[in-house]
């Protein structure tokens, strides 16, 4: 086939502009005094919102471009917009954070937009080693990110662990993808299902290889049991990037995962889905139960981080076109609510992310109503209260569940859902009912912020109360991800 | 117009509420008045209700049906019939009573507490409305969130507790209701969630239902329900969130909250699931003359007013559902007929508790007696108010329990006979509690100067005892309008048991 030149570049021009900003931003730096970084800022998110415009360009497209280098569909294209959500959100909540840390670094808009790069790239691709490609670009972007604050202690420790560990698991996903080209002659997801339907690939390699891979992707998206260093990471992290690496990186291999299970293997659904199932079971309550004893907002947040991504595998388990709606519905719900807790978090932080503890929220519900109650609206979503995009989310959830008749799982997940009410309704009882401590001084909300929680907030409740408008458009980018 | 009705009432205080909110700084009063005049306009507008209800007809009346989620078959529908229409209305006639008793209870952060308010009001007309198992879903849940706020931020000191505690014993019941209604989605052709449409398809026979997975649908929407009514032993949330509460809470919970409970119950469980209501029988009922017996046992020896009246509520409602699992037409309507009657009469009973809070900062039965002479005017409708709970002829309370032990007789002796002990110890327990506060000596100098009910206090107070004299002397005006409806659920009941049986 041949392709024109402009067309090529048409298909790839969101990641083209995005990583021209980055760059400029990095050169900009040089120009720009030390009091006017926000300038920098600005201009990230006019990248953004310039990527969005050559995204939502793409909707409707679907293509294989660079010898299947590169594929454009609808699946991926929503994930993108997903990621730039996520990344503009992130920024417009690191204004007022970089001025409280007296952090101006301008590499950190730089890297946030390179890691959303290589979000992108992990789902514009049936490549494994494009996707790899993609995942490393996001990762040392991260790993940078974590450990910005250079001269605090738990910001370290924060990136080193997530270094080592993230090199551990990109390690597996590595071998995984060995072990599926040994099997299969191929690292192409669309060629390995067509070598199973063939009878050309070697089964028993392949199911190492699928085992391989789920550790790989277990890891990024915190999965029971490869979670363990989620809390640590999301405790040390600047909290905007707590919120980024929440919802960003867990969206991008929940992407990989279910392009890897429901494209190129559901041949061997009767392996995974029993494995993402016990995992799913696994990754929810174990995140609940813990989450019940945090007394570091930061912390809770992380291991309810973890009971979600629990949720989203309970969806994958599924293994319908009903849970794979279920999963694009909800890590979006989850993007925004997240993100929108954490932007609230790192403003109630201070200097030196003082005040992560809950009891350091007692009272703000009247002193501060606009953040409290954009907070508890967060929080309501998150455990799932009806009306908010976290119900409708786990309301399609556990109906690709029972649909697929897995009716333990619908009960355990529904159970955990009680169950999270409690801590996420502690930090609202703190707010509201509990009185504010002798040396309470109101924060400023500054406009940046203002927006940020304005999106949030607006997309959490519109996802809520008409779920059906996201649902319409969700149900299109299944047929073209085949 | 006609069929947008309903969805006025419900949303006019949700309406009420976000002006509240957005509309810019507002001294007390003004919020008060502003929520007073919501909930009025939205007591006149269910007012039409009434007037344009046709008795005759058994189904769904004032329908509007909106798609809401089209792809999954989720609509916004909404309709009554003759047993929804009365909750309705006694929600709408108790929420402007409620926020005048509060009116000078609730002086800090009252805007925040009359948004609450009115957006509870709306909640809990959405439950009895709802005609689709989503929407009722999102309903009952949702209004979840006002009232633990009302309890958590204006309550007593307690009041976290009871706050989180009934948030959480509600949830855990909810969400297994939530499987239940995915399963029973699917078991119905996975094609829509319309409570209408699953009904006729069930009674037409065009999905079956075997005995097993009735018995199990029916324990999970039961048990969200009978934590809600609260049956014994699920009934360990109320006590404190009744106590807890403003005295506003206490009213809605007690007056409109409960009935959820038990509408859920005639609504869902009878209807769908007829063959395990059937054979659940014995084991509910025993259950619920435990909680006559017990609550009034436990109500007797209360030294706290307001925890009497808890307590007197899960005996009471031991006794509507009772009347429900009678199954024939005077248990079911005398059940009905019981739950408009304790919402008056309890809603009541913690109103004149209020008020004598106001002016004692105390609710110990102990530091009250001899109030006869300082409060005539008072008294004599805390008597009025007593007689009614205990079920005195001529008043409310009298019509409902007598159909009730009318129905049950007829479906089993024993537990009427148990049941009716509850009845003379409500009398024991009432007419105690009275005794010890409104007569004998004044024992404390504090209560000689009390101040007798206040214009305000008698506007929240006359209409309830005009009710509840007009609903036990003329019953009929009440009853016509329910027979056929409930006539109809039997039916309902009736043919889908015998399509089972074949």
């Amino acid at each position: 086939m041949q392709v024109s030149a402009a067309l090529l570049i048409q298909q790839l021009l969101p990641d083209i502009v995005l990583s021209l900003f980055g760059i400029a931003i990095l050169l900009a730096d040089s120009f720009v005094p030390k009091q006017r970084k926000h300038v920098l800022g600005v201009l990230s998110i006019v990248g953004i919102v310039a990527t969005m415009a050559c995204t939502i360009n793409l909707v409707g497209e679907y293509g294989t471009y660079f010898s299947g280098m590169v594929v454009v569909d609808t699946f991926g294209i929503f994930f993108r917009l997903v990621f730039l959500v996520i990344a503009g959100l992130v920024i417009l909540a690191s204004f007022s954070y970089l001025d409280q840390q007296k952090l101006q670094l301008s590499e950190y808009y730089a890297l946030i937009l390179f890691a959303t790069v290589g979000m992108n790239m992990m789902v514009a691709s049936t490549q494994l080693i494009m996707i790899f490609l993609g995942l490393e670009t996001l990762s040392v972007s991260s790993y940078v990110l974590l450990g910005i604050r250079r001269t605090d202690l738990k910001s370290n420790e924060s990136a080193l662990k997530y270094f080592l560990l993230g090199s551990f698991s990109s390690a597996f996903l590595l071998y995984g993808i060995a072990l599926a080209y040994g099997a299969t002659r191929s690292s192409d997801i669309q060629v390995i299902f067509r070598a199973i339907e063939t009878r050309s690939a070697d089964l028993r390699l392949l199911h190492v290889a699928l085992g391989l891979l789920l550790v790989g992707l277990g890891f990024k998206v915190s999965a029971v049991p490869f979670h363990v260093w989620t809390p640590d990471v999301y405790e040390g992290a600047p909290s905007p990037v707590s919120g980024f690496m929440s919802a960003g990186p867990k969206a991008a291999s929940f992407a990989v995962m279910l392009r890897l299970l429901f494209v190129a293997l559901p041949a061997i659904q009767s392996k995974w889905v029993l494995l993402v199932g016990v995992s799913a079971l696994l990754t929810m309550t174990i995140g609940n139960v813990v989450a019940l004893v945090q007394s570091n907002i930061k912390r809770m947040l992380a291991y309810s981080s973890i009971a979600h991504a629990g949720y989203i595998l309970v969806a994958v388990a599924s293994a319908t076109d009903s849970g794979i709606t279920a999963v694009l519905f909800y890590t979006l719900a989850y993007a925004l609510m997240n993100i929108g807790a954490f932007t609230v978090v790192s403003l109630i932080g201070k200097e030196d992310e003082r005040n992560i503890h809950i009891e350091d929220y007692a009272g703000l519900g009247f002193k501060q109503p606009l953040l409290a109650a954009s907070l508890s609206v967060f929080l309501l979503s998150l455990a799932g209260i009806p009306l908010t995009a976290g119900f409708a989310g786990k309301f399609f959830i556990f109906r690709a569940a029972l649909e697929s008749r897995l009716l333990w799982l619908t009960i355990f997940g529904v159970l955990n859902s009680a169950l999270s009410v409690y801590y996420y309704l502690r930090v609202i009882v703190t707010m509201y009912m509990e009185e504010p401590m002798a040396d309470f001084s109101p924060v400023a909300v500054p406009t940046s912020l203002r927006l940020a929680l304005g999106i949030a907030v607006f997309g959490t409740l519109q996802m809520g109360i008409y779920p059906g408008l996201l649902m319409t458009f969700l149900g299109s980018s299944l047929f073209s991800m085949r | 117009m006609e069929n947008s009705i309903l969805t006025v009432v419900t949303f006019l205080p949700a309406l009420g509420a976000l002006l509240l909110l957005f509309g810019g700084k507002k001294s007390g009063h003004k919020s008060r008045a502003l929520a007073l005049a919501f909930s009025l306009m939205t007591f006149l507008t269910s007012l039409l209700l009434i007037s344009k209800f046709n008795s005759a007809t058994a189904g769904m009346q004032f329908e509007q049906q909106i798609p809401w989620i089209p792809s999954f078959g989720i609509t916004y529908h909404v309709g009554i019939d003759g047993i929804s229409l009365f909750l309705v209305l006694l929600t709408t006639c108790l929420t402007p009573l409620a926020i005048l008793s509060s009116w000078n209870s609730i002086d800090s952060r009252v805007k925040e507490y009359y948004f609450f308010m009115l957006l509870l009001e709306t909640g809990m007309i959405g439950v009895f409305v709802a005609l689709d198992f989503f929407l009722f879903y999102v309903f009952w849940e949702v209004m979840l969130v006002p009232m633990y706020f009302i309890i958590g931020v204006w309550g007593g000191p307690q009041r976290i507790y009871a706050a989180v505690k009934f948030f959480i014993y509600t949830m855990v019941g909810s969400v297994l209701m939530l499987v239940a209604i995915l399963s029973l989605y699917f078991l119905c052709g996975g094609t829509t969630f319309d409570y209408s449409a699953i009904l006729t398809g069930l009674k037409n026979q065009h999905f079956i239902l075997t005995s097993t997975q009735q018995f199990w649908l029916f324990l999970a929407f039961f048990l969200a329900f009978a934590i809600k009514v609260p049956l014994f032993p699920l009934h360990t949330w109320l006590p404190d969130a009744h106590v807890e509460a403003p005295t506003a809470g206490s009213v809605l919970l007690a007056g409109v909250l409960l009935k959820m409970g038990t509408y859920g119950i005639i609504r869902f469980c009878m209807p769908l699931f007829p063959d395990a209501a059937t054979e659940l029988t014995p084991f509910v009922c025993t259950l619920a003359v435990i909680g006559i017996i017990y609550g009034a046992l436990v109500a007797m020896v209360q030294p706290d007013l307001k925890k009497l009246v808890a307590y007197s509520s899960v005996s009471h409602l031991g006794l509507v559902v009772l009347g429900l699992f009678a199954m024939n037409l005077q248990g079911v309507e005398g059940a009905i007929y019981q739950m408009l009657n304790h919402g008056i009469s309890t809603g009541a009973l913690f109103l004149v508790v209020g008020m004598i809070y106001e002016r004692r900062h105390t609710r110990m039965i102990a530091d009250f007696g001899g109030l006869a002479s300082p409060l005539p005017v008072f008294s004599a409708i805390f008597m009025i108010v007593t007689l009614s709970s205990i079920g005195l002829p001529a008043m409310n309370g009298f019509v409902g329990e007598f159909l009730i032990f009318l129905g049950s007789y007829q479906a089993n002796r024993t537990y009427t006979i148990l049941a009716a002990t509850g009845v003379v110890l409500s009398a024991v327990y009432m007419l105690w509690m009275f005794q010890r506060v409104i007569f004998g000596e004044i024992r404390s100098e504090k209560n000689r100067v009390l101040v007798d009910l206040t214009l305000r206090e008698k506007v929240i107070l006359v209409p309830i005892v005009v009710l509840i004299f007009w609903m036990g002397v003329y019953s009929q005006s009440f009853l016509r309008k329910m027979d056929s409806s409930v006539t109809q659920v039997l039916n309902d009941m009736q043919s889908t048991a015998v399509v089972l049986r074949k």
